[in-house]
Protein backbone atom coordinates (compact mmCIF):
# COMPACT_ATOMS: atom_id res chain seq x y z
CA UNK A 1 0.00 0.00 0.00
CA UNK A 2 1.65 3.21 -1.15
CA UNK A 3 -1.04 5.79 -1.14
CA UNK A 4 -3.14 6.03 2.00
CA UNK A 5 -5.45 8.65 0.57
CA UNK A 6 -6.17 9.17 -3.11
CA UNK A 7 -8.55 11.98 -3.95
CA UNK A 8 -9.43 12.34 -7.60
CA UNK A 9 -11.35 15.31 -9.09
CA UNK A 10 -13.56 15.70 -6.06
CA UNK A 11 -16.21 18.42 -6.08
CA UNK A 12 -18.74 19.15 -3.37
CA UNK A 13 -21.66 21.56 -3.45
CA UNK A 14 -23.70 23.01 -0.60
CA UNK A 15 -26.71 24.52 -2.34
CA UNK A 16 -25.29 27.00 -4.82
CA UNK A 17 -21.90 27.12 -3.16
CA UNK A 18 -19.17 24.89 -4.54
CA UNK A 19 -17.09 24.13 -1.45
CA UNK A 20 -14.58 21.96 -3.33
CA UNK A 21 -13.70 22.30 -7.00
CA UNK A 22 -12.09 19.31 -8.73
CA UNK A 23 -9.63 18.62 -5.96
CA UNK A 24 -7.05 15.87 -6.53
CA UNK A 25 -4.13 14.71 -4.42
CA UNK A 26 -2.46 11.68 -2.91
CA UNK A 27 -1.03 11.11 0.53
CA UNK A 28 1.60 8.42 0.91
CA UNK A 29 2.08 5.93 3.70
CA UNK A 30 3.76 7.51 6.71
CA UNK A 31 3.61 11.03 5.34
CA UNK A 32 2.93 14.20 7.35
CA UNK A 33 0.76 16.10 4.90
CA UNK A 34 -0.51 19.65 5.46
CA UNK A 35 -3.65 21.26 4.06
CA UNK A 36 -2.96 24.98 4.33
CA UNK A 37 -5.56 27.66 3.75
CA UNK A 38 -7.76 30.31 5.37
CA UNK A 39 -11.26 29.83 6.83
CA UNK A 40 -13.79 28.97 4.15
CA UNK A 41 -11.18 27.43 1.83
CA UNK A 42 -12.84 23.99 2.04
CA UNK A 43 -10.48 22.27 4.48
CA UNK A 44 -13.18 20.83 6.75
CA UNK A 45 -15.29 19.65 3.81
CA UNK A 46 -12.26 17.85 2.44
CA UNK A 47 -11.57 16.19 5.80
CA UNK A 48 -15.17 15.05 6.09
CA UNK A 49 -14.98 13.42 2.69
CA UNK A 50 -11.78 11.61 3.66
CA UNK A 51 -13.26 10.44 6.97
CA UNK A 52 -16.39 9.16 5.17
CA UNK A 53 -18.83 11.55 6.85
CA UNK A 54 -19.62 13.36 3.59
CA UNK A 55 -20.17 11.95 0.12
CA UNK A 56 -18.53 13.83 -2.77
CA UNK A 57 -20.85 15.09 -5.55
CA UNK A 58 -18.25 14.35 -8.21
CA UNK A 59 -14.96 12.47 -8.31
CA UNK A 60 -13.75 9.68 -6.08
CA UNK A 61 -12.03 9.28 -2.73
CA UNK A 62 -9.98 6.19 -1.89
CA UNK A 63 -8.92 5.85 1.73
CA UNK A 64 -6.65 3.02 2.91
CA UNK A 65 -7.24 1.31 -0.46
CA UNK A 66 -10.99 1.35 -0.02
CA UNK A 67 -13.75 3.40 -1.53
CA UNK A 68 -14.76 6.12 0.94
CA UNK A 69 -18.41 5.97 -0.11
CA UNK A 70 -19.05 2.23 -0.32
CA UNK A 71 -16.62 0.86 2.24
CA UNK A 72 -17.04 3.40 5.01
CA UNK A 73 -17.65 0.70 7.61
CA UNK A 74 -14.23 -0.85 7.02
CA UNK A 75 -12.49 2.52 6.84
CA UNK A 76 -13.83 4.18 9.99
CA UNK A 77 -12.22 1.88 12.61
CA UNK A 78 -8.82 2.65 11.10
CA UNK A 79 -9.18 6.41 11.27
CA UNK A 80 -8.42 8.82 14.08
CA UNK A 81 -10.20 12.13 13.67
CA UNK A 82 -9.79 15.32 15.65
CA UNK A 83 -12.38 17.85 14.48
CA UNK A 84 -11.76 21.58 14.58
CA UNK A 85 -14.11 22.24 17.46
CA UNK A 86 -13.19 20.20 20.46
CA UNK A 87 -14.55 16.70 20.30
CA UNK A 88 -14.39 15.99 24.00
CA UNK A 89 -17.21 15.42 26.43
CA UNK A 90 -16.92 18.46 28.69
CA UNK A 91 -18.82 16.78 31.52
CA UNK A 92 -16.66 13.67 31.63
CA UNK A 93 -13.27 13.62 33.32
CA UNK A 94 -9.98 13.36 31.45
CA UNK A 95 -9.75 9.65 32.11
CA UNK A 96 -13.43 8.98 31.33
CA UNK A 97 -13.04 10.67 27.95
CA UNK A 98 -10.09 8.49 27.01
CA UNK A 99 -11.84 5.34 28.29
CA UNK A 100 -14.95 6.23 26.32
CA UNK A 101 -13.08 6.63 23.03
CA UNK A 102 -11.14 3.41 23.64
CA UNK A 103 -14.36 1.46 24.31
CA UNK A 104 -16.13 2.85 21.24
CA UNK A 105 -13.33 1.38 19.14
CA UNK A 106 -13.39 -1.91 21.06
CA UNK A 107 -10.07 -1.45 22.83
CA UNK A 108 -8.73 -0.36 26.22
CA UNK A 109 -6.34 2.30 27.45
CA UNK A 110 -3.88 -0.40 28.56
CA UNK A 111 -3.75 -2.06 25.18
CA UNK A 112 -2.40 1.00 23.34
CA UNK A 113 -0.99 2.94 26.25
CA UNK A 114 2.53 3.06 24.80
CA UNK A 115 1.37 5.05 21.79
CA UNK A 116 -0.42 7.77 23.74
CA UNK A 117 1.93 7.75 26.74
CA UNK A 118 4.19 10.68 25.72
CA UNK A 119 1.11 12.90 25.32
CA UNK A 120 -1.28 11.48 27.90
CA UNK A 121 1.31 11.25 30.68
CA UNK A 122 1.31 15.08 30.80
CA UNK A 123 -2.39 14.90 31.64
CA UNK A 124 -2.41 12.05 34.11
CA UNK A 125 -2.10 14.24 37.17
CA UNK A 126 -5.39 15.85 36.14
CA UNK A 127 -7.17 12.62 35.22
CA UNK A 128 -10.08 13.23 37.58
CA UNK A 129 -10.65 16.78 36.31
CA UNK A 130 -13.61 17.47 33.98
CA UNK A 131 -12.50 18.02 30.40
CA UNK A 132 -14.49 21.27 30.38
CA UNK A 133 -12.20 22.66 33.08
CA UNK A 134 -8.95 22.10 31.15
CA UNK A 135 -6.97 24.90 29.51
CA UNK A 136 -6.95 25.11 25.69
CA UNK A 137 -3.53 23.48 25.34
CA UNK A 138 -4.48 20.60 27.63
CA UNK A 139 -7.81 20.00 25.89
CA UNK A 140 -5.93 19.74 22.65
CA UNK A 141 -3.58 17.13 24.11
CA UNK A 142 -6.51 15.12 25.44
CA UNK A 143 -8.34 15.31 22.11
CA UNK A 144 -5.22 14.04 20.37
CA UNK A 145 -4.90 11.17 22.88
CA UNK A 146 -8.56 10.25 22.26
CA UNK A 147 -8.05 10.26 18.47
CA UNK A 148 -5.03 7.95 18.89
CA UNK A 149 -6.18 5.47 21.51
CA UNK A 150 -7.32 2.83 18.99
CA UNK A 151 -4.01 3.02 17.12
CA UNK A 152 -5.37 4.31 13.79
CA UNK A 153 -3.57 3.91 10.46
CA UNK A 154 -4.47 7.45 9.47
CA UNK A 155 -4.80 10.48 11.69
CA UNK A 156 -6.91 13.42 10.50
CA UNK A 157 -6.40 16.64 12.44
CA UNK A 158 -8.64 19.52 11.42
CA UNK A 159 -7.13 22.83 12.57
CA UNK A 160 -5.69 21.50 15.83
CA UNK A 161 -3.74 24.72 16.48
CA UNK A 162 -6.31 27.37 15.63
CA UNK A 163 -6.66 29.96 18.39
CA UNK A 164 -3.89 28.28 20.37
CA UNK A 165 -0.94 30.39 21.53
CA UNK A 166 2.54 30.16 20.00
CA UNK A 167 3.97 27.99 22.78
CA UNK A 168 1.22 25.35 22.68
CA UNK A 169 1.36 25.34 18.88
CA UNK A 170 5.04 24.57 19.00
CA UNK A 171 4.53 21.74 21.50
CA UNK A 172 1.72 20.29 19.40
CA UNK A 173 3.91 20.13 16.30
CA UNK A 174 6.63 18.41 18.33
CA UNK A 175 4.05 15.74 19.24
CA UNK A 176 3.15 15.27 15.57
CA UNK A 177 6.81 14.78 14.61
CA UNK A 178 6.98 12.07 17.26
CA UNK A 179 3.84 10.29 16.00
CA UNK A 180 5.20 10.40 12.49
CA UNK A 181 8.18 8.38 13.71
CA UNK A 182 5.70 5.71 14.84
CA UNK A 183 4.72 5.35 11.19
CA UNK A 184 1.26 6.89 11.43
CA UNK A 185 0.12 8.80 8.35
CA UNK A 186 -1.02 12.27 9.37
CA UNK A 187 -3.09 14.81 7.48
CA UNK A 188 -3.32 18.13 9.29
CA UNK A 189 -5.00 21.36 8.29
CA UNK A 190 -4.07 24.84 9.45
CA UNK A 191 -4.69 28.48 8.60
CA UNK A 192 -1.19 29.37 9.88
CA UNK A 193 1.06 29.53 6.83
CA UNK A 194 4.25 29.25 8.89
CA UNK A 195 3.24 25.73 9.97
CA UNK A 196 3.62 24.54 6.37
CA UNK A 197 7.37 24.24 6.95
CA UNK A 198 6.74 21.54 9.54
CA UNK A 199 5.04 19.25 6.99
CA UNK A 200 6.69 17.02 4.42
CA UNK A 201 4.31 18.08 1.67
CA UNK A 202 1.51 20.57 1.63
CA UNK A 203 -1.53 21.45 -0.44
CA UNK A 204 -2.25 25.18 -0.52
CA UNK A 205 -6.00 25.60 -0.75
CA UNK A 206 -8.17 28.68 -1.36
CA UNK A 207 -11.87 28.96 -2.21
CA UNK A 208 -12.24 25.23 -2.76
CA UNK A 209 -9.36 24.96 -5.19
CA UNK A 210 -5.85 23.65 -4.71
CA UNK A 211 -3.33 26.33 -5.67
CA UNK A 212 -0.22 24.13 -5.44
CA UNK A 213 0.92 20.81 -3.96
CA UNK A 214 4.55 20.15 -3.20
CA UNK A 215 7.22 20.15 -0.49
CA UNK A 216 7.42 23.49 1.31
CA UNK A 217 10.91 23.99 -0.12
CA UNK A 218 9.82 23.34 -3.71
CA UNK A 219 6.93 25.77 -3.30
CA UNK A 220 9.13 28.65 -2.22
CA UNK A 221 11.73 27.70 -4.84
CA UNK A 222 9.09 28.15 -7.52
CA UNK A 223 8.60 31.81 -6.52
CA UNK A 224 9.90 33.50 -9.66
CA UNK A 225 10.10 37.19 -8.85
CA UNK A 226 12.88 38.96 -6.98
CA UNK A 227 11.55 39.68 -3.53
CA UNK A 228 12.68 42.76 -1.62
CA UNK A 229 12.25 43.54 2.05
CA UNK A 230 11.80 47.28 2.60
CA UNK A 231 11.64 49.20 5.84
CA UNK A 232 11.24 52.90 6.67
CA UNK A 233 10.61 55.06 9.72
CA UNK A 234 6.89 55.22 8.93
CA UNK A 235 5.48 51.91 7.69
CA UNK A 236 2.09 53.29 6.71
CA UNK A 237 3.64 56.05 4.56
CA UNK A 238 5.96 53.43 3.02
CA UNK A 239 3.02 51.17 2.13
CA UNK A 240 1.15 54.00 0.46
CA UNK A 241 4.25 55.15 -1.45
CA UNK A 242 5.04 51.65 -2.73
CA UNK A 243 1.44 51.01 -3.78
CA UNK A 244 1.37 54.09 -5.96
CA UNK A 245 4.76 53.30 -7.57
CA UNK A 246 4.33 52.52 -11.27
CA UNK A 247 6.54 49.39 -11.20
CA UNK A 248 4.91 47.77 -8.14
CA UNK A 249 3.50 44.25 -8.58
CA UNK A 250 2.86 43.34 -4.94
CA UNK A 251 3.23 45.28 -1.69
CA UNK A 252 2.58 43.31 1.50
CA UNK A 253 3.47 44.12 5.09
CA UNK A 254 5.45 41.29 6.77
CA UNK A 255 6.45 42.03 10.34
CA UNK A 256 8.95 44.85 10.37
CA UNK A 257 9.55 44.74 6.61
CA UNK A 258 7.27 45.29 3.65
CA UNK A 259 7.65 42.55 1.03
CA UNK A 260 7.75 44.01 -2.45
CA UNK A 261 7.98 42.71 -6.02
CA UNK A 262 7.98 44.50 -9.36
CA UNK A 263 6.07 43.76 -12.54
CA UNK A 264 9.18 43.00 -14.59
CA UNK A 265 10.47 40.55 -12.00
CA UNK A 266 13.86 42.15 -11.31
CA UNK A 267 13.62 45.62 -9.79
CA UNK A 268 15.74 48.67 -10.52
CA UNK A 269 17.01 49.49 -7.03
CA UNK A 270 18.35 52.94 -7.86
CA UNK A 271 15.04 54.08 -9.35
CA UNK A 272 13.14 52.65 -6.40
CA UNK A 273 15.40 54.34 -3.82
CA UNK A 274 15.14 57.66 -5.63
CA UNK A 275 11.39 57.39 -5.76
CA UNK A 276 11.07 56.64 -2.04
CA UNK A 277 13.47 59.49 -1.23
CA UNK A 278 11.37 61.88 -3.34
CA UNK A 279 8.27 60.78 -1.44
CA UNK A 280 9.94 62.01 1.73
CA UNK A 281 10.49 58.61 3.39
CA UNK A 282 13.19 58.43 6.01
CA UNK A 283 15.53 55.66 7.18
CA UNK A 284 14.78 53.55 4.13
CA UNK A 285 16.42 50.13 4.05
CA UNK A 286 16.08 47.77 1.09
CA UNK A 287 17.41 44.23 0.98
CA UNK A 288 16.75 41.14 -1.11
CA UNK A 289 15.04 38.41 0.90
CA UNK A 290 13.99 34.80 0.47
CA UNK A 291 10.28 34.22 -0.02
CA UNK A 292 8.38 32.10 2.48
CA UNK A 293 5.20 30.02 2.07
CA UNK A 294 2.98 33.01 2.75
CA UNK A 295 4.65 34.99 -0.07
CA UNK A 296 4.05 32.04 -2.38
CA UNK A 297 0.45 31.68 -1.26
CA UNK A 298 -0.28 35.34 -1.91
CA UNK A 299 1.48 35.29 -5.29
CA UNK A 300 -0.63 32.26 -6.30
CA UNK A 301 -3.80 33.99 -5.06
CA UNK A 302 -2.94 37.12 -7.01
CA UNK A 303 -2.18 35.12 -10.17
CA UNK A 304 -5.51 33.30 -9.84
CA UNK A 305 -7.34 36.59 -9.31
CA UNK A 306 -5.79 38.08 -12.45
CA UNK A 307 -6.64 34.95 -14.43
CA UNK A 308 -10.27 35.22 -13.29
CA UNK A 309 -10.47 38.85 -14.38
CA UNK A 310 -8.64 38.35 -17.68
CA UNK B 1 0.74 66.50 27.09
CA UNK B 2 -2.65 64.92 26.33
CA UNK B 3 -3.94 62.29 28.74
CA UNK B 4 -2.85 58.78 27.87
CA UNK B 5 -5.53 56.83 25.99
CA UNK B 6 -5.27 54.10 28.62
CA UNK B 7 -3.61 54.25 32.00
CA UNK B 8 -3.59 51.53 34.66
CA UNK B 9 -2.03 51.33 38.13
CA UNK B 10 -1.72 47.96 39.87
CA UNK B 11 -4.87 46.81 38.14
CA UNK B 12 -5.96 43.46 39.61
CA UNK B 13 -8.89 41.11 39.20
CA UNK B 14 -9.46 38.00 41.26
CA UNK B 15 -12.04 35.26 40.82
CA UNK B 16 -12.19 33.58 44.22
CA UNK B 17 -8.60 32.47 45.00
CA UNK B 18 -7.53 32.87 41.42
CA UNK B 19 -5.79 36.10 40.39
CA UNK B 20 -6.61 36.45 36.70
CA UNK B 21 -4.94 39.86 36.34
CA UNK B 22 -2.15 40.54 38.79
CA UNK B 23 -1.07 44.14 39.46
CA UNK B 24 -0.60 45.41 35.94
CA UNK B 25 0.59 48.97 35.42
CA UNK B 26 0.96 50.45 31.95
CA UNK B 27 0.02 53.30 29.66
CA UNK B 28 -1.07 53.48 26.04
CA UNK B 29 -0.52 56.80 24.28
CA UNK B 30 -3.10 58.45 22.09
CA UNK B 31 -2.94 57.36 18.47
CA UNK B 32 -0.71 54.41 19.25
CA UNK B 33 -1.14 50.90 17.81
CA UNK B 34 -0.76 48.77 20.92
CA UNK B 35 -0.45 44.98 20.64
CA UNK B 36 -1.71 43.08 23.68
CA UNK B 37 -0.17 39.62 23.64
CA UNK B 38 -0.17 36.66 25.98
CA UNK B 39 -0.56 32.90 26.11
CA UNK B 40 -4.02 31.32 26.39
CA UNK B 41 -5.24 31.90 29.93
CA UNK B 42 -2.69 34.65 30.69
CA UNK B 43 -5.45 37.12 31.60
CA UNK B 44 -5.83 39.14 28.37
CA UNK B 45 -9.60 38.80 28.14
CA UNK B 46 -10.13 39.70 31.80
CA UNK B 47 -7.94 42.79 31.39
CA UNK B 48 -9.83 43.81 28.26
CA UNK B 49 -13.18 43.40 30.01
CA UNK B 50 -12.03 45.80 32.72
CA UNK B 51 -10.71 48.35 30.22
CA UNK B 52 -13.95 48.30 28.25
CA UNK B 53 -16.05 48.96 31.36
CA UNK B 54 -17.60 45.49 31.43
CA UNK B 55 -15.95 44.11 34.56
CA UNK B 56 -15.17 45.89 37.84
CA UNK B 57 -11.58 45.43 39.05
CA UNK B 58 -10.86 43.87 42.44
CA UNK B 59 -8.21 46.50 43.19
CA UNK B 60 -5.98 49.04 41.48
CA UNK B 61 -6.97 51.78 39.07
CA UNK B 62 -7.56 52.29 35.39
CA UNK B 63 -8.58 55.23 33.26
CA UNK B 64 -9.66 54.92 29.65
CA UNK B 65 -9.82 58.19 27.71
CA UNK B 66 -9.30 59.86 31.07
CA UNK B 67 -12.42 58.18 32.52
CA UNK B 68 -12.40 56.02 35.62
CA UNK B 69 -13.38 52.36 35.06
CA UNK B 70 -15.10 52.19 38.48
CA UNK B 71 -17.29 55.25 38.22
CA UNK B 72 -17.55 56.12 34.53
CA UNK B 73 -18.02 52.79 32.81
CA UNK B 74 -20.93 54.07 30.73
CA UNK B 75 -18.97 57.08 29.52
CA UNK B 76 -16.11 54.73 28.57
CA UNK B 77 -18.44 52.54 26.52
CA UNK B 78 -19.54 55.58 24.47
CA UNK B 79 -15.93 56.53 23.81
CA UNK B 80 -14.62 53.21 22.62
CA UNK B 81 -15.20 50.80 19.77
CA UNK B 82 -14.97 47.04 20.24
CA UNK B 83 -14.69 44.20 17.79
CA UNK B 84 -14.41 40.54 18.70
CA UNK B 85 -13.51 37.67 16.44
CA UNK B 86 -16.37 35.48 17.56
CA UNK B 87 -19.32 37.79 17.48
CA UNK B 88 -19.49 41.18 15.93
CA UNK B 89 -22.18 41.14 13.23
CA UNK B 90 -25.71 39.80 12.94
CA UNK B 91 -25.60 37.08 10.30
CA UNK B 92 -29.29 37.39 9.51
CA UNK B 93 -29.15 41.13 8.81
CA UNK B 94 -27.71 42.65 5.62
CA UNK B 95 -24.48 44.71 5.59
CA UNK B 96 -26.52 47.90 5.50
CA UNK B 97 -28.84 46.78 8.31
CA UNK B 98 -25.86 45.88 10.49
CA UNK B 99 -24.37 49.35 10.06
CA UNK B 100 -27.75 50.96 10.71
CA UNK B 101 -28.32 48.85 13.82
CA UNK B 102 -25.00 49.77 15.45
CA UNK B 103 -25.34 53.38 14.36
CA UNK B 104 -28.72 53.46 16.12
CA UNK B 105 -27.26 51.97 19.30
CA UNK B 106 -24.61 54.69 19.40
CA UNK B 107 -27.24 57.36 18.77
CA UNK B 108 -25.86 58.62 15.46
CA UNK B 109 -28.50 60.99 13.93
CA UNK B 110 -30.28 59.57 10.86
CA UNK B 111 -28.93 62.06 8.37
CA UNK B 112 -25.35 61.54 9.44
CA UNK B 113 -25.90 57.79 9.60
CA UNK B 114 -27.13 57.62 6.00
CA UNK B 115 -24.02 59.31 4.70
CA UNK B 116 -21.84 57.10 6.93
CA UNK B 117 -23.51 53.98 5.57
CA UNK B 118 -22.74 55.05 2.01
CA UNK B 119 -19.18 55.91 2.96
CA UNK B 120 -18.55 52.50 4.59
CA UNK B 121 -20.21 50.55 1.78
CA UNK B 122 -18.19 52.40 -0.85
CA UNK B 123 -14.86 52.25 0.92
CA UNK B 124 -15.17 48.48 1.45
CA UNK B 125 -16.45 47.83 -2.08
CA UNK B 126 -19.65 46.26 -0.72
CA UNK B 127 -22.03 47.99 -3.17
CA UNK B 128 -23.10 44.77 -4.87
CA UNK B 129 -23.74 42.96 -1.61
CA UNK B 130 -25.17 45.85 0.41
CA UNK B 131 -28.58 44.14 0.62
CA UNK B 132 -27.31 40.60 1.06
CA UNK B 133 -27.32 38.84 4.39
CA UNK B 134 -23.99 39.06 6.15
CA UNK B 135 -24.08 35.26 6.48
CA UNK B 136 -23.26 34.92 2.78
CA UNK B 137 -20.14 37.14 2.90
CA UNK B 138 -16.60 35.71 3.06
CA UNK B 139 -14.99 35.94 6.51
CA UNK B 140 -12.47 38.57 5.43
CA UNK B 141 -15.22 40.92 4.23
CA UNK B 142 -17.17 40.40 7.43
CA UNK B 143 -14.14 41.31 9.51
CA UNK B 144 -13.51 44.48 7.51
CA UNK B 145 -17.18 45.42 7.87
CA UNK B 146 -17.11 44.70 11.61
CA UNK B 147 -14.06 46.94 11.95
CA UNK B 148 -15.72 49.80 10.08
CA UNK B 149 -18.75 49.44 12.34
CA UNK B 150 -16.57 49.46 15.47
CA UNK B 151 -15.25 52.91 14.51
CA UNK B 152 -18.55 54.27 13.11
CA UNK B 153 -19.19 56.54 16.11
CA UNK B 154 -15.67 58.05 15.97
CA UNK B 155 -14.39 56.48 19.18
CA UNK B 156 -11.10 57.65 20.61
CA UNK B 157 -9.97 54.04 21.14
CA UNK B 158 -10.85 50.83 19.34
CA UNK B 159 -10.34 47.40 20.94
CA UNK B 160 -9.80 44.56 18.48
CA UNK B 161 -9.88 41.04 19.91
CA UNK B 162 -8.16 38.66 17.47
CA UNK B 163 -9.61 40.42 14.42
CA UNK B 164 -7.65 38.39 11.85
CA UNK B 165 -7.98 34.80 13.14
CA UNK B 166 -8.45 32.43 10.19
CA UNK B 167 -8.49 35.22 7.61
CA UNK B 168 -6.54 34.64 4.37
CA UNK B 169 -3.07 36.23 4.15
CA UNK B 170 -4.00 38.91 1.64
CA UNK B 171 -7.13 40.04 3.50
CA UNK B 172 -5.24 39.87 6.80
CA UNK B 173 -2.82 42.48 5.44
CA UNK B 174 -5.60 44.62 4.01
CA UNK B 175 -7.04 44.58 7.50
CA UNK B 176 -3.78 45.87 8.94
CA UNK B 177 -3.69 48.66 6.38
CA UNK B 178 -7.10 49.71 7.74
CA UNK B 179 -5.58 49.70 11.21
CA UNK B 180 -2.75 51.97 10.01
CA UNK B 181 -5.30 54.21 8.37
CA UNK B 182 -7.39 54.75 11.50
CA UNK B 183 -4.27 55.14 13.63
CA UNK B 184 -3.16 57.84 11.18
CA UNK B 185 -6.47 59.60 11.89
CA UNK B 186 -5.58 59.66 15.58
CA UNK B 187 -7.64 56.71 16.86
CA UNK B 188 -5.82 54.56 19.40
CA UNK B 189 -5.79 50.87 18.45
CA UNK B 190 -5.60 48.16 21.14
CA UNK B 191 -5.29 44.78 19.45
CA UNK B 192 -4.78 41.12 20.40
CA UNK B 193 -3.47 38.49 17.99
CA UNK B 194 -1.94 35.03 17.80
CA UNK B 195 -0.03 35.94 14.64
CA UNK B 196 3.40 36.96 15.85
CA UNK B 197 4.26 38.76 12.61
CA UNK B 198 1.34 41.09 13.32
CA UNK B 199 2.92 41.99 16.65
CA UNK B 200 5.69 43.61 14.60
CA UNK B 201 3.20 45.99 12.99
CA UNK B 202 2.43 47.55 16.36
CA UNK B 203 4.10 50.68 17.76
CA UNK B 204 4.44 48.95 21.10
CA UNK B 205 3.41 45.58 22.50
CA UNK B 206 2.99 44.00 25.89
CA UNK B 207 3.23 40.32 26.77
CA UNK B 208 1.19 38.90 29.64
CA UNK B 209 2.27 35.77 31.51
CA UNK B 210 0.24 34.30 34.38
CA UNK B 211 -1.72 37.52 34.92
CA UNK B 212 1.38 39.72 35.03
CA UNK B 213 2.69 42.04 32.36
CA UNK B 214 6.18 40.62 31.94
CA UNK B 215 7.30 42.76 29.00
CA UNK B 216 6.32 46.00 27.35
CA UNK B 217 8.03 48.06 24.68
CA UNK B 218 8.45 48.55 20.96
CA UNK B 219 9.06 45.35 18.96
CA UNK B 220 12.62 46.49 18.40
CA UNK B 221 13.27 47.10 22.12
CA UNK B 222 11.84 43.73 23.11
CA UNK B 223 13.89 41.86 20.55
CA UNK B 224 17.03 43.64 21.79
CA UNK B 225 16.22 43.10 25.49
CA UNK B 226 15.49 39.42 25.05
CA UNK B 227 18.26 38.88 22.49
CA UNK B 228 15.80 37.39 20.04
CA UNK B 229 15.49 37.60 16.28
CA UNK B 230 11.72 37.80 16.26
CA UNK B 231 8.77 38.58 18.51
CA UNK B 232 7.83 34.92 18.30
CA UNK B 233 11.11 34.02 20.03
CA UNK B 234 10.54 36.68 22.69
CA UNK B 235 7.04 35.33 23.26
CA UNK B 236 8.18 31.73 23.54
CA UNK B 237 11.00 32.66 25.95
CA UNK B 238 8.51 34.40 28.23
CA UNK B 239 5.53 32.09 27.93
CA UNK B 240 7.52 28.84 28.30
CA UNK B 241 8.03 29.80 31.94
CA UNK B 242 4.29 30.16 32.51
CA UNK B 243 2.76 28.18 35.36
CA UNK B 244 -0.79 28.42 34.05
CA UNK B 245 -1.98 26.49 31.07
CA UNK B 246 -1.05 23.42 33.08
CA UNK B 247 -4.37 21.75 33.65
Amino acid sequence: MNSVVNISSVSKWFGKVRALKEVSFEVKQGELFGVIGPDGAGKTTLFRIINTLLVPDEGSAMVLDRNAVKDYKQIRPQLGYMPGRFSLYQDLTVEENLKFFASVFGTTIDENYELVKPIYSQLEKFKTRLAGDLSGGMKQKLALSCALIHKPELLLLDEPTTGVDAVSRKEFWEMLQMLKKEGITIIVSTPYMDEADLCERVALIQEGEILQIDTPQAIVDSFERTLLGIKAANTYALLNALKSYSQAHSVQPFGEYVHYTEKTGSPNLVALKTYLFDRGLEQVEIKPIKPNIEDSFMELMQAKGEEAHA
Amino acid sequence: MPDPAIQTKNLTRKFGDFTAVDNITFEVEQGEIFGFLGANGAGKTTAMLMLTGLLIPTSGNAWVSGKDVYRQAEAIKKNIGYMSQKFSLYDDLTSEENIRFYGGIYGIPDKELNSKIDAVINSLGLKDVRNKLVRSLPLGWKQKLAFSIAILHNPSIVFLDEPTGGVDPVTRRQFWEKIYEVSDQGITVFVTTHYMDEAEYCDRISIMVDGRMDAIGSPRELKANFESGSIEDVFIKLARGAKRGEG
